[in-house]
């Protein structure tokens, strides 16, 4: 008989209509699943009672690939078959990838897409498939846990994490068979699991270190949205980095020289881990090792001498902490709460040290390994439909402008960056040649100016505009993100209804803290992309009158102007065409008001013909009425 | 007759209402649906009303509506484990018999 789970007061479902949820936090290390149970949100463990499934996949020939703990002892034994940390490939290009790490053993096969594939004895496999194995483990393990199909899942990503990267995340889960009701920022997941989207508006920061990578994030509360102010960090600095230390202490304590082999380095790192963690709740410790000639070393680590040797380490965290206050523009004082993250912010020190920067004590009592994971669970639940109405629902943000290429190579921002999604945006267009057919949009990603300056998401073509004079047709374009923060524009042509429309597939291959340097260069550039935006806006409508004026002369040039007015008019057309590809905005306006001005009694003349012709040969009294 | 509830069951509820931070205790009850006729209900309890019926065992306050009663009464209230799935069970004396799933009954 299937077990029952306590509801909240009238959300009792129906049998086998059970919304269940779950929120996955798919880590570069370790992953986990959580879900809500009688009210508590709970991370799920396996048969073993292991909570964490190290995000590591081991192909093998002729069977099912094996992830987790069992692939992690592969690993060194089977290093080119076995995947570890295949997020930091999810979302990149084939040159990304092999920048990040010439030391990675693994073969990379380039394919069809801009997607790498990597080469084991059981095929070639993306990232994206890679990441839906381990995803396809998580979803076991929570159908076993609670007995049916799961109704749908949020999974959490980085907050750097650019479209490229979330949308490999979707694809992964959707591989795995998991409806996505979401995906959220870690940061932003680690604040709900405190509950802080349930309290005051204000300003937080999430300090995540973990094993190997360390983030820093300011998040701002702000009417029930959480808004990632700025994020930084290092992705080579961890939990890792203090058993090295600890493990060189013990080698110069003991003697032992820097040749040994890799067992004994091995070991001694694993020694160097336990003598971390018993450190967390004791001021002393016996540290006992065996040496290459079978003898043993045993000696005392105190948590003083500990902290000697990890506070270098730990004060590197505090420089990336110090960069993203100031990017965020708010000084630690206003930080509200601090959330901790990241099994190592579980040494005192760390905390110690965090507490003395932000001038609070950090919040701690949720286990820090698991409270993405339990964020995303009350977000799943919440999405599922599975509390009452009222509660509050979470939204997320675009991080940086969505935007339309103009004439002139300028940027029309559709979306401006920090609107809560899901949203939709409407502006419309029209033609910029008379008998314009097709209208190529350009679709921008970024806060500058300049179409060079931001980053091309996509590019698509509306055809079947009928011909009409420039100006006169209507082109709305709709930029719709949803809530996952991906996006689809449509154009549609409003007096015919011809339509087009693209679904973002972004090009793959953008730096972690690229978002961050987009936003930064925006600032820096402020001043300099405006008076680039006047220009080209003059040089637009240079082109514009150019173009207009040409086609009137060709057409009633000869019958209505003299030759002394038409030289007159073409030494001021000559004049703005040279003009126009300069740099002055000034004279660009002069040209164009002096052609203007020239050009006055041809405008009259040409309004007085067309309204001639169109009298011709009709009697007064027809116009009557 | 009346519900009763097992120590862990009780323990759990207890647990679970403590972590809620609010409500006054759990109901018990049935509704009329399901694949075998009937579905039982476990919710919080925010308010009881007036026509409930409340039972204390173990320092738990079990709620039931008259009209559920008929079809539980005698009930005990049970917390267990199978392999990774965990939740409550109700042992009702009343049940002949249930759907292949469990989650329904006809009494």
């Amino acid at each position: 008989m299937a077990l029952l789970q306590i509801a909240e007061p009238g959300q009792s479902d129906a049998p086998h209509q059970r919304k269940l949820a779950a929120g996955i936090d798919l880590g570069t290390t370790n992953s986990l699943v959580a879900t809500v149970r009688s009210g508590v949100p709970e991370t799920l463990p396996n048969e073993q009672g292991e909570h964490l499934l190290p995000s590591v996949v081991q192909y093998k020939k002729g069977s099912a690939p094996v992830v987790g703990s069992e692939a992690r002892a592969a690993a060194t034994k089977d290093p080119l078959n076995t995947i570890i940390s295949v997020k930091r490939f999810m979302g990149r290009g084939l040159d990304d990838v092999k920048s990040l790490g010439s030391r990675l053993p693994y073969e990379f096969v380039e394919s069809e897409s801009d997607m790498p594939r990597l080469h084991t004895v059981a095929g070639d496999f993306s990232p994206v498939e890679i990441s839906a194995d381990i995803l396809k483990t998580l979803k076991q393990r929570a159908q076993d846990t609670l007995g049916d199909e799961l109704t749908g899942v949020v999974i959490t990503v980085p907050a750097y994490f650019d479209d490229a990267q979330r949308q490999a995340t979707k694809d992964a889960a959707r591989l795995a068979g998991l409806n996505v009701l979401r995906l959220i920022n870690e940061p932003t997941a680690a604040a709900v699991a405190y509950g802080l989207d349930q309290g005051a508006e204000g300003v937080h920061a999430v300090f995540d270190l973990g094993g190997g990578t360390f983030d820093i994030s300011i998040l701002r509360l702000n009417k029930g949205v959480f808004e990632v102010l700025a994020t930084s960090g290092d992705s080579a600095l961890g939990g890792d980095d203090m058993d090295h230390a600890i493990a060189e202490w013990i080698m110069q304590q003991a003697d032992i020289k820097d040749d040994v082999d890799h067992a004994q380095l091995r070991r001694l790192m694993h020694v160097a881990r336990d003598v971390k963690e018993a450190l967390t709740d004791s001021n002393s410790t016996t540290v006992k090792v065996e040496l290459s000639d079978g003898a043993f070393w045993e000696g005392e680590l105190t948590r003083e001498t500990f902290n000697q040797l990890v506070d270098p380490l730990i004060r590197k965290t505090l420089v990336p902490c110090r960069r993203t206050l100031r990017d965020a523009g708010i000084t630690a004082e206003e930080i509200q709460e601090v959330v901790m993250v990241g099994g190592s912010t579980r040494v005192p020190r760390v905390r110690e040290l965090v507490g003395e920067f932000f001038g609070r004590e950090p919040l701690v009592d949720i286990d820090p390994d698991k409270v993405v994971a339990i964020g995303a669970a009350v977000q799943a639940d919440i999405l599922a439909g599975n509390k009452p109405d009222g509660e509050m629902l979470l939204l997320d943000i675009t991080p940086l402008s969505l935007g339309l290429e103009t004439m002139g190579g300028l940027v029309e921002k559709v979306i401006s960056r920090n609107t809560p999604i899901p949203v939709a945006r409407a502006q419309d267009f029209t033609t910029f040649k008379d008998g314009q057919t097709a209208l190529a949009l350009h679709i921008l990603q970024g806060e500058r100016e300049l179409v060079s300056d931001c980053r091309s998401l996509a590019r698509f073509e509306l055809r079947g505009i009928p011909p009409m004079v420039a100006g006169a047709a209507r082109i709305r374009v709709t930029f719709q993100v949803d809530a996952d923060g991906l996006l689809s524009v449509t154009a549609k042509e409003q007096t015919t209804g011809t339509e087009s429309s693209i679904q973002v597939k972004p090009s793959y291959g953008l730096t972690d803290n690229e978002i961050e340097g987009m936003l930064r260069d925006s600032f820096e550039h402020a001043k300099e992309d405006a008076g680039m935006r006047m220009l080209r806006e003059q040089q637009v409508e240079a082109e514009r009158v150019i173009e207009a004026l040409t086609a009137a002369l060709d057409e009633d040039g000869n019958v209505l102007l003299s030759e002394q007015e038409r030289t007159e008019i073409n030494t001021c057309l000559q004049n703005l065409i040279n003009i126009k590809t300069g740099n002055d905005i000034r004279a660009i306006k002069k040209a164009i008001s002096q052609l203007d001005k020239a050009t006055q009694d041809f405008a009259a003349r040409r309004m007085n013909a067309s309204i001639n012709k169109a009298l011709a040969g009709h009697k007064l009294d027809e116009f009557k009425n | 007759m009346g519900i009763t509830l097992t120590d862990i069951a009780a323990e759990r509820v207890s647990q679970f209402l403590e972590n809620r931070g609010k409500g006054v205790g759990l109901r018990l009850g049935v509704k009329t649906t399901g694949c075998s006729g009937m579905a039982y209900v476990l919710e919080f309890v925010d308010a009881i009303e007036p026509e409930d019926q409340v039972f204390e065992d173990k320092g738990v306050k079990v709620i039931v509506d008259p009209k559920s009663l008929v079809y539980i009464d005698g009930t005990e209230l049970d917390y267990t484990r199978e392999g990774l799935n965990e939740g409550f069970r109700f042992n009702n004396p009343n049940v002949k018999d249930s759907c292949g799933c469990g989650e329904s009954f006809t009494v």
